[in-house]
């Protein structure tokens, strides 16, 4: 029987430059963060006032999104490579965005309910 | 010289085996190909494939001590007297050391490598700026080894739907064209998870490319020909 | 003895530039085409060319297709015929823009015209000067122009057998040759191939040399075929011997190099072409700078240790030109003869390179031989081009750059005459009965065979004698006894036997088949060489050192079934134009 290869998703080039978007966002978080950190008071009061003002919450927001869709595609990548069926990779990549979506929820509670 | 020489014919072996050999050289044998060609002269019954003996043809593409190389530009001096063969991987075996390499020309072949240009061609030759024509510098070379394709991991997973590098190295060929008027087809056609994106940069293919190419920068040029595309 | 039996328009044997350009035309023109190669059509030894093309584009210097036909025949010693010359050199503008048009990445000028480049024997006006007519891609033109091609048939669809072996040919009881049988390696099995058009390209047999530039492929296989069936080999004679491969290695170095300026010395650092060729210097025809290298290296002025080779110097032509223009050789001279020639020359020796005889041919690549009053009578349903035909454009001497631009002006002849031919002759004659019988017979002795030799020490010897005995210079006696040994070597190759049993790509039983064709070749060059009495070309004779165009302005025959050769004469009549009148060759 025949095995047809089928090609052609055509979503290639945007969840590469995704990616690497994505990198940049949590790079350039993870520097500010690293610098606010650095300079804040340890303890209690010191962590919140690194996360207190508004934009640090949006640039946390953003870093964790980022990081969401970031895994998603290296996740997905991985199955690409290592899991030949279909159907248990469709189930992965279900699972797999069942579970970030309920991260992302989870991110969006912590971000902006306190 | 010792040889472990990966073994396996279909019509007599249940499966491979690696036999050893210890062959005496003759000082003439200055080349793998050379020791090879010695070797088979006490077993006739070792298959590979060899030609131009001069590192033009691709021919004798193999795997010399867990590393890519052509049998016939690697000299017996650098193994120092024990060396390893089996069959480049990742392509499934025929006999010995010689493997089905379909696959890999399927993705060659996908590429649409020839210059595509719809022009009426003109009494003389198409004009190419020295410029222009250095583009190709790099990417023309490529003698289809299968070097390459074959030691990128990659390819080993998706050997079906990602081109590999050599393939993908002739998709730019073409695309760096100034003759060539199909750069939209040709990039549509590889926007796509596999095809091009399975590329992870591990750079296996530049590290035993006998010809000295860098497919993964001419992975990244048509990256950056998509970017500028679609931005 | 039923083998299976596939039927098509045209079967071409062979996948280097000549099979590849006629498989092209065959392909656009609708037709069902098979194109059996023993090797993917990239490995095809087109792909070792380095140097060059010729066309007189006249893309940098003023240049004329009749200055290219003069410099051909000249080069020839006046043995090629003019009417091929001509049909040859007139055409080499024209496909050489077509390959440009193919795709292929030739090197270029800076008003984006193709780069050329001078070579040897090429001139302006009738020898005044070198020229630059060598249409170049770096030091690869043939590996540029054989992957066009073969791009090229991609876009037309061609249908290939790869890793198929041709054994022999299908000739019926008019004598027409009706297809092939061919092995194919993977399996071991053998089909017969069913054509109305059969087209021989299987290049060169400059294996039956020790040293040779050639790939191992390159055994003479539709040589072979043709002399069991019945057909003459002719020139057989004529080896070229490239003045410059590697010493010790046999690797080829262009003469691109000598033509970028490059040039020789022997032990005393003297640029010894001066001698021999005053004009031209290190450019004169490659016999011419062959001879004159083993003369100094016979009269004790060779370098190393062994006095055995002269020197490459290419180092004046600095870094920038030798990375540019030179990219192979250096990787080359590095690689085999252990130099880096930006810094030191490279030694080099003359090695065999080129075979100018083979399949005769008419101008339109038909198989021709002589029957009743004709010495041109047409095999029908047969053609052969490229190295393995003998038109004859080169003669007695190809000009470097003229064996890429044979196979493609005569492997496209072929393609078109076979289309209209095979228009006239729309039915399939049948196959004989004993198609097949040969070829089986063939490979039942040899599976057959109890107490053989093994191929590697027959083919070694077959080796061995051809370089002694048929070298640069040959004398009667040396060739007496070549003639001799030669007849030892073929009857041991009836004998040869392999371990290999195997169906499963047996490359010993290839190699055995191989030398089947091998010895063909070298029987027919050292018979022919014996018969011929004079020095011409690359046939240097020290007892008769003179051309003698009263005796021997004809091309020779060879037949093998009885080993006898006859002559036909050389064409010395221009399509065209006025006849290039016989004169003494010099440089």
């Amino acid at each position: 029987m025949v095995k047809r290869v089928v090609t052609g998703a055509h979503y290639g080039l945007r969840d590469w430059l995704v990616q690497r978007l994505t990198a940049v966002v949590m790079l350039a978080f993870t520097v500010v963060a690293a610098l606010r950190i650095t300079g804040a008071e340890s303890g209690y009061e010191g962590w919140k006032s690194v996360f207190e003002p508004a934009w640090m919450r949006v640039a946390l927001f953003l870093f964790l999104l980022s990081v969401l869709y970031h895994a998603w595609i290296g996740v997905r990548d991985i199955y690409m490579d290592y899991i030949q069926p279909v159907s248990i990779r469709l189930t992965l990549h279900t699972l797999t965005v069942l579970a970030l979506v309920a991260y992302a929820g989870w991110v969006f509670e912590l971000v902006w309910s306190h | 010289m010792r040889f472990s020489v990966y073994r396996y014919n279909p019509d007599v072996d249940a499966k491979p085996y690696m036999q050893e050999y210890d062959i005496p050289l003759e000082p003439t044998d200055k080349m793998l190909l050379d020791a090879l060609i010695r070797l088979k002269s006490h077993d006739d019954t070792l298959a590979f494939r060899r030609s131009c003996r001069e590192g033009v043809c691709g021919s004798d593409a193999m795997n010399i001590n867990g590393r890519n190389g052509l049998a016939c530009i690697t000299t017996v001096a650098e193994l120092g007297g024990h060396v390893t063969l089996r069959p480049i991987p990742g392509l499934p075996v025929i006999r010995d050391l010689i493997v089905d390499m379909t696959q890999f020309f399927r993705a060659y072949h996908s590429v649409k490598p020839y210059v595509i240009n719809n022009d009426p061609a003109p009494e003389t030759e198409r004009l190419q700026s020295p410029e222009d024509r250095l583009e190709l510098d790099g990417l023309y070379e490529c003698i289809l080894c299968a070097c390459c394709s074959t030691s990128c991991p990659s390819f080993w997973w998706n050997p079906d739907k990602f081109l590999g590098p050599a393939a993908l190295l002739q998709s730019y060929r073409f695309i760096a064209d100034s003759r060539d008027q199909a750069t939209n087809e040709r990039l549509d056609d590889l926007e796509d998870p596999y095809k091009l994106f399975r590329c992870h940069s591990i750079m296996n293919c530049v590290d035993v490319c006998p010809k000295g190419l860098n497919p993964t920068r001419a992975i990244g040029k048509i990256k950056d020909i998509m970017i500028k595309r679609m931005v | 003895m039923g083998l299976p039996v596939r039927s098509f328009d045209a079967v071409i044997v062979g996948a280097g530039g000549a099979g590849l350009r006629a498989a092209l035309q065959l392909s656009e023109a609708g037709l069902k085409v098979a194109v059996l190669s023993k090797v993917f059509p990239t490995r095809s030894h087109t792909v070792a060319a380095q140097g060059g093309i010729s066309a007189a584009l006249g893309n940098s210097q003023e240049d004329n297709w009749l200055w290219h036909m003069y410099d051909t025949v000249k080069g020839s010693d006046w043995l090629g015929d003019q009417d091929a010359i001509e049909y040859m050199c007139r055409m080499a503008p024209k496909v050489v823009i077509e390959l440009e048009h193919f795709g292929m990445p030739f090197d270029r000028l800076d008003n984006g015209k193709i780069y050329q480049r001078p070579f040897g024997g090429h001139t302006q006006e009738f020898g005044a000067r070198p020229v630059q007519r060598a249409c170049a891609a770096a030091d690869r033109t043939g590996h540029a122009m054989l992957h066009t091609l073969y791009q090229r048939n991609v876009r037309a669809r061609t249908q290939f057998f790869v890793e198929w072996m041709a054994l022999d040919l299908v000739r019926d009881a008019d004598g027409d040759v009706v297809g092939v049988v061919a092995l194919e390696m993977e399996t071991g099995e053998c089909m017969i191939l069913q054509a109305r058009a059969t087209l021989l390209a299987t290049g060169g047999a400059g294996r039956i040399f020790a040293s040779s530039t050639n790939a191992f492929i390159n055994t003479g296989d539709g040589l072979g075929m043709c002399a069991r069936a019945g057909i003459p080999l002719e020139d057989m004679e004529f080896w070229q011997f490239h003045p410059t491969g590697v010493a010790g290695a046999g690797v080829l170095i262009t003469e691109g190099v000598r033509g970028e300026g490059g040039y020789l010395l022997n032990s005393n650092g003297e640029r010894f072409m001066e001698r021999y060729a005053p004009t031209v210097k290190d450019l004169a025809s490659r016999d011419v700078v062959s001879r004159a290298m083993a003369v100094e290296i016979y009269e004790g002025r060779g370098c190393g240790p062994n006095k055995d080779h002269v020197l490459l110097k290419l180092d004046h032509l600095g870094p920038e030109v030798i990375n540019h223009r030179l990219p192979g050789i250096r990787e080359i001279a590095i690689r085999f003869g252990g130099v880096d020639p930006i810094k030191d020359p490279i030694p080099v020796v003359p090695t065999c390179h080129y075979m100018m005889g083979g399949i005769p041919t008419n101008i339109s690549g038909q198989v021709v031989a002589p029957h009743g009053t004709s010495p041109d009578e047409v095999v029908p349903g047969l053609w052969a081009m490229g190295e393995c035909a003998c038109v004859s454009v080169h003669g007695a001497n190809r000009l470097g750059t003229n064996s890429l631009l044979d196979l493609v002006v005569f492997g496209k002849a072929a393609g078109d005459h076979a289309i209209e031919w095979l228009k006239a002759n729309p039915v399939q004659k049948p196959l004989p009965a004993n198609a097949a019988d040969l070829s089986l017979s063939r490979l039942a002795r040899l599976d057959g065979q109890k107490d053989g030799e093994s191929v590697t020490d027959v083919g070694r010897d077959m080796r061995n004698i051809i370089q002694r005995h048929a070298g640069v210079f040959r004398t009667g006696e040396v060739l007496t006894e070549g003639v001799s040994k030669i007849r030892e070597v073929a009857e041991r190759v009836k004998r040869t036997a392999i371990k290999d049993t195997s169906k499963v790509f047996n490359t010993a039983r290839v190699e055995a088949l191989e030398l089947d064709n091998l010895i063909e070749v070298a029987m027919s060059t050292l018979i022919t060489a014996h018969t011929r009495t004079e020095s011409r070309g690359a046939h240097a004779r020290d007892d008769f050192p003179d051309r003698d165009d009263a005796n021997w302005m004809k091309h020779s025959l060879y037949y093998s079934e009885d080993q006898r050769v006859e002559f036909k004469p050389v064409r010395l009549k221009p399509l065209t134009v006025d006849s290039i009148p016989p004169k003494a060759r010099v440089y």
